[in-house]
């Protein structure tokens, strides 16, 4: 019975010492290193005119708030567009640019441009990577007659490289973005 | 088998010669159980200096005649006891009585194997993997060993990662107790198996429920008792090693350990083990990425006597698991491409290296345990452990991140626990315990991702008392409380906007310490009292029926996941979300067993219902969008469900060389509030196997095992999600069951001695004989793969 008892008062000054340790620093804030808050596609019209942009910014990452989905203008019809995207990560300050991390690993990524709705445009690949297969953060929009719908840019994390578009890509999807866009 | 080895390993025999003329004297007494002073009848006395034997009569009493003066080793041997030498003087007429140890536990152990119950509890049902089948699976895992016994199933990430359901339920609900420490291994995620090496236990029994509470009060599911090997006589040395070979993922594994028992009853114990495999393959491709290095071992060293032992134990492992590449997807319209496509989306060229997505887990375990027997009252037991588990998850990264763990926790753990049990009684044995347990969790904020399990403290007491009292010979009663205490002090970090969409912003105002604008960190502190308690009754009349009806009680206080988990789960594009409004949920079980064991065939019916309330669930309850795309959301939610199932088997030995066993299972689960079907229970399984045995060739067995599992047809609706790529809203069938599959499998093995004291037994199994291609509804990777296709282990085990 002796045992018994020095085992209790073993286990409770254990179970004392082990439970006053409440006095931990605070962990530190993780800002998501990884994350794509910011797309943005700068449009800028051959021969003047207004350049547009198309953004979509989701400030809490996977967190609940939906994106936010803006589109400077509507596009004229009949013309050229340069576009230009630009990835940043909002939550690091100042602001990461992923277009880089992009840029420097070719290989492994490709945008995709999804016309659709009836929007009568045309998008062709501006850059390309190492191997001369398109990469996709430049590109040139072409416009024809007036008319509404969707454009939608995909981005893809290892995808088969050449491939004959989303059908086939495969890999992992890293951003997808619709925007509504009129041309008139 | 061991008590053969008993008596005769138990034969060598110092004597110490006295000095005397006179040989009249006589030595005389009795031979008593050491617990309750029971005589024992049928013992034999033996001293080996005179050759000259006795034996107890009904009263215990022995007595020997013709002795001289000096001192005698008398060996005393009865057969369910531990044979014990006592030095007597012998100085005239002499009386000595000698204590055996009748309830040597181990002995239990001898009892029962090869059939089908253990008597961890007295009225809990319980199955037991046969040394044989344990040896069988030395290649495997825990959760692929454990499968083959009824009601066993196992929740599945590709083959590798297994984790152990019993009667439908799996994670925290499942107890994985090994060699006496409660594994604290982050059981709560789906995708994380126990961080065991199977080749370390000597024997594996599955308790089905929470009946045996002195492990635990939560043990809604039930318990795995991994335990060491018997240690067998004095001053031996053996071991063995286990050789395997596999062609499904071009590797093997090798297992060996080592004992040596000193004449002191001193041991110790190595043992260590080693798997590596490549790449494994579905009947139509590479299954890439898909490999595993798996490194263990045990040091172990004590002294085990009648009265005293105190042992001290070591054991490491460290997995590297390779996740199939094709599981690790972008977003919605990824996984809904994968479930369309029927063929995963990566397959490469066969590799044995380790990429990512891939896993890597290190537990460190050690333990040090005591026991004293008291004469006529019982033995004391007191064990201190601690355990590291380090968990780190890679997944595919851009740049130098894809190097950095995306996931990385330290979970430390020290317990303490002490229990006494009264065995002196006649008809009533029982059991009172304490515990406590301290638990610290340490996510790395290197990662770069934000936490998905916060830091957090935890402390853990639980007191228990547990008896059995036995009417009659044939009728035992078995009882037990239990009451735990939990209490969790975590520091978390919330997205504001998160912390506003859950509703916390008005309930838990009160723990945020500081805004940092778009974070939170909050100190949320919940305590957890429960209560548990079983009842039961076994009956059981000439060895050859069997009855047993148990009700259980268990509660089981929510884990870190369920109440934290807040982020997005790449493996399965999924959003998982906590709730701290999380309260402990509660099982009610009732389970009956009747069994019949005879000669030549034999039967068992095992019933059971469970009804819990405030059953913890995750399931998906909406859509939310990012900038990757939309993602379902799945939440923790509580309700009242209810398990009814049954498990039956049956053997028949239809002539001297030819067996069959017979098995099938059978679960429902349904969510009471929701009248939905639970997710994830197993489907009704068979398991037919037909053995064709041949002692004259070696010992030589041949089986060929069948198992049809029917397809799940209760499952819980579809969700329909809009898809940013179609435009449009679309089925997400990420609850279609597969459909129904048959495999079939093939095992062979033979025995050979070589010299006195080794022995080689070689096997040749076959799974997935006919190369069938199928997905299992309970694999989580059923949405982008096929199941292992035909895998041919060669093993050779050699004893010595």
């Amino acid at each position: 019975m002796k045992n018994i008892k020095s085992l209790l008062y073993l286990s409770i000054g254990f179970l004392t010492i082990t439970s006053c340790s409440d006095d931990d620093p605070a962990p530190e804030p993780i800002n998501e290193e990884e994350i794509i808050t910011t797309f943005t596609a700068t449009l800028v019209p051959q021969g003047g005119g207004t350049t547009i942009t198309l953004q979509t910014r989701d400030l809490d990452g996977d967190g609940p708030n939906p994106p936010v989905v803006t589109v400077s203008d509507d596009l004229m019809p009949n013309s050229i567009y340069d576009g230009t995207i630009v990835l940043l990560n909002e939550t690091e300050t100042p602001a990461e640019n992923i277009t880089d991390e992009v840029e420097a690993e070719d290989e492994e990524h490709q945008f995709f441009y999804t016309v659709g709705g009836g929007l009568n445009a045309n998008v062709e690949y501006a850059n390309f990577d190492g191997n001369g297969n398109p990469l996709g953060t430049a590109f040139t929009l072409t416009t024809t007659a007036s008319s509404s719908g969707t454009l939608a840019f995909t981005l893809r994390h290892e995808p088969t490289k050449p491939n004959s578009g989303l059908a086939d890509a495969g890999g992992e999807t890293d951003l997808a973005v619709t925007f509504s866009v009129t041309i008139q | 088998m061991y008590l053969r080895y008993f008596l005769t390993v138990c034969a060598i025999l110092t004597v110490t010669f006295g000095w005397s003329q006179d040989c009249n004297y006589t030595l005389s007494g009795k031979v008593l159980d050491f617990h309750d002073k029971k005589p024992l009848a049928g013992a034999t006395l033996y001293i080996a200096r005179l050759d000259s034997y006795a034996y107890t009569d009904l009263n215990g009493t022995y007595s020997f005649k013709n002795l001289c003066v000096g001192t005698y080793e008398v060996e005393v041997m009865h057969p369910e006891c531990r044979t014990l030498i006592f030095p007597v003087e012998i100085k005239g007429r002499t009386k000595e009585d000698f204590l055996l140890e009748h309830h040597l536990e181990e002995l239990d152990e001898v009892r029962v194997i090869g059939s089908i119950y253990a008597d961890k509890t007295n009225s809990g049902l319980e199955s037991r993997l046969s040394e044989k089948a344990l040896l069988q699976n030395s290649g495997t895992s825990l959760g692929d060993a454990i499968k083959g016994l009824s009601g066993i199933s196992s929740l599945n990430t590709g083959a590798t990662i297994v984790k152990p359901a019993i009667h439908g339920l799996n994670g925290s609900r499942v107890l994985v107790l090994n060699d006496g420490v409660r594994m604290q291994d982050m059981e709560w995620g789906d995708e994380h198996a126990p961080n065991v090496d199977i080749n370390a236990a000597g024997s594996i029994t599955v308790i089905k429920g929470a009946s045996a509470l002195q492990y635990g009060g939560d043990a809604i599911g039930g318990v795995i008792l991994m335990e060491q090997a018997f240690l067998p006589g004095t001053d031996t040395l053996y071991g063995k090693t286990v050789l395997n070979g596999f062609s499904n993922g071009r590797g093997g594994s090798i297992s060996t350990d080592l004992t040596k028992v000193f004449r002191n009853d001193g041991f110790i114990r190595l043992q260590g083990s080693f798997k590596r495999l490549g790449d494994q393959e579905s009947p139509d491709y590479i299954l890439s990425n898909t490999g595993v290095s798996e490194k263990a071992t045990t040091l172990e060293f004590g002294k085990r006597t009648l009265n005293w032992g105190i042992q001290g134990k070591y054991s490491f492992y460290d997995a590297e698991i390779a996740i199939l590449r094709a599981s690790h997807i972008g977003n919605i319209d990824d996984l809904i491409r994968s479930i369309n496509s029927g063929e995963p989306e990566i397959i490469r060229p066969f590799t044995y290296d380790l990429q990512n997505p891939r896993q890597q887990v290190t537990h460190h375990l050690g333990k040090i345990s005591a026991y004293k027997r008291f004469k006529g009252l019982g033995k004391w037991s007191a064990q201190y452990d601690f355990q590291q588990n380090r968990r780190k998850e890679y997944d595919v990264r851009r740049g130098e991140l894809n190097d950095q763990a995306s996931l990385d926790l330290e979970l430390t753990t020290h317990s303490f626990s002490t229990d006494f049990k009264w065995d002196a009684a006649e008809k009533l044995d029982w059991t009172t315990g304490l515990m406590g347990r301290y638990q610290e969790n340490f996510p790395n904020p290197a990662t770069g991702v934000r936490r998905l399990i916060p830091d957090y403290e935890r402390l853990e007491l639980g007191a228990f008392v547990t008896g059995e009292y036995a009417f009659t010979p044939q009728w035992k009663l078995d009882a037990g409380l239990r009451y735990d205490f939990s209490r969790i002090d975590a520091l978390k970090y919330y997205q504001t906007s998160r912390w506003e969409e859950r509703g916390y912003d008005n309930e838990f105002s009160g723990i945020v310490l500081e805004d940092l604008g778009s974070q939170l960190l909050t100190n949320p502190v919940f305590t957890f009292k429960n209560f548990s308690g079983t009842t039961g009754v076994n009956y059981s009349s000439n060895n050859t029926t069997f009855l047993r009806f148990n009700y259980s009680l268990a509660q089981r206080a929510p884990n870190p996941s369920e109440l934290f988990s807040d982020g997005l789960h790449h493996s399965a594009a999924r959003i998982e979300l906590g709730d701290l409004r999380i309260k402990s949920e509660t099982s009610h079980k009732i389970s009956a067993s009747f069994e019949r064991r005879l000669q030549n065939w034999g039967f068992t019916l095992e019933p059971y219902a469970n009804f819990l309330t405030n059953f913890i669930l995750l399931e998906p309850t909406g859509l939310e969008f990012t900038i990757r795309g939309a993602f379902p959301v799945w939440s923790y939610r509580q309700t009242d469900a209810r398990l009814l199932g049954i498990d039956a088997s049956a053997y028949a030995n239809w002539h001297r060389n030819w067996r069959t066993e017979h098995q099938v299972s059978l679960v429902k689960g349904k969510d009471l509030s929701q009248d939905l079907a639970l997710i994830n229970m197993p489907p009704v399984n068979f398991r037919n196997k037909l053995d064709f045995l041949q002692k004259e060739w070696h010992d030589f067995e041949i089986s060929l095992i069948s198992d049809l599992v029917l397809r799940q047809n209760e499952v819980p609706p579809n969700i329909v999600v809009f898809s940013p790529e179609q435009q449009e809203d679309v089925v997400l069938e990420i609850n279609t069951p597969p459909p129904a599959y048959h495999l079939l499998g093939l095992s062979s093995s033979a025995d050979f001695s070589l010299g006195t004291s080794s022995r080689l037994t070689t096997s040749l199994t076959v799974s997935n004989l006919l190369n069938s291609s199928f997905r299992d509804y309970l694999n989580r990777q059923r949405f982008f793969a096929d199941g292992l296709g035909r895998n041919i282990q060669l093993q050779f085990i050699i004893h010595y």
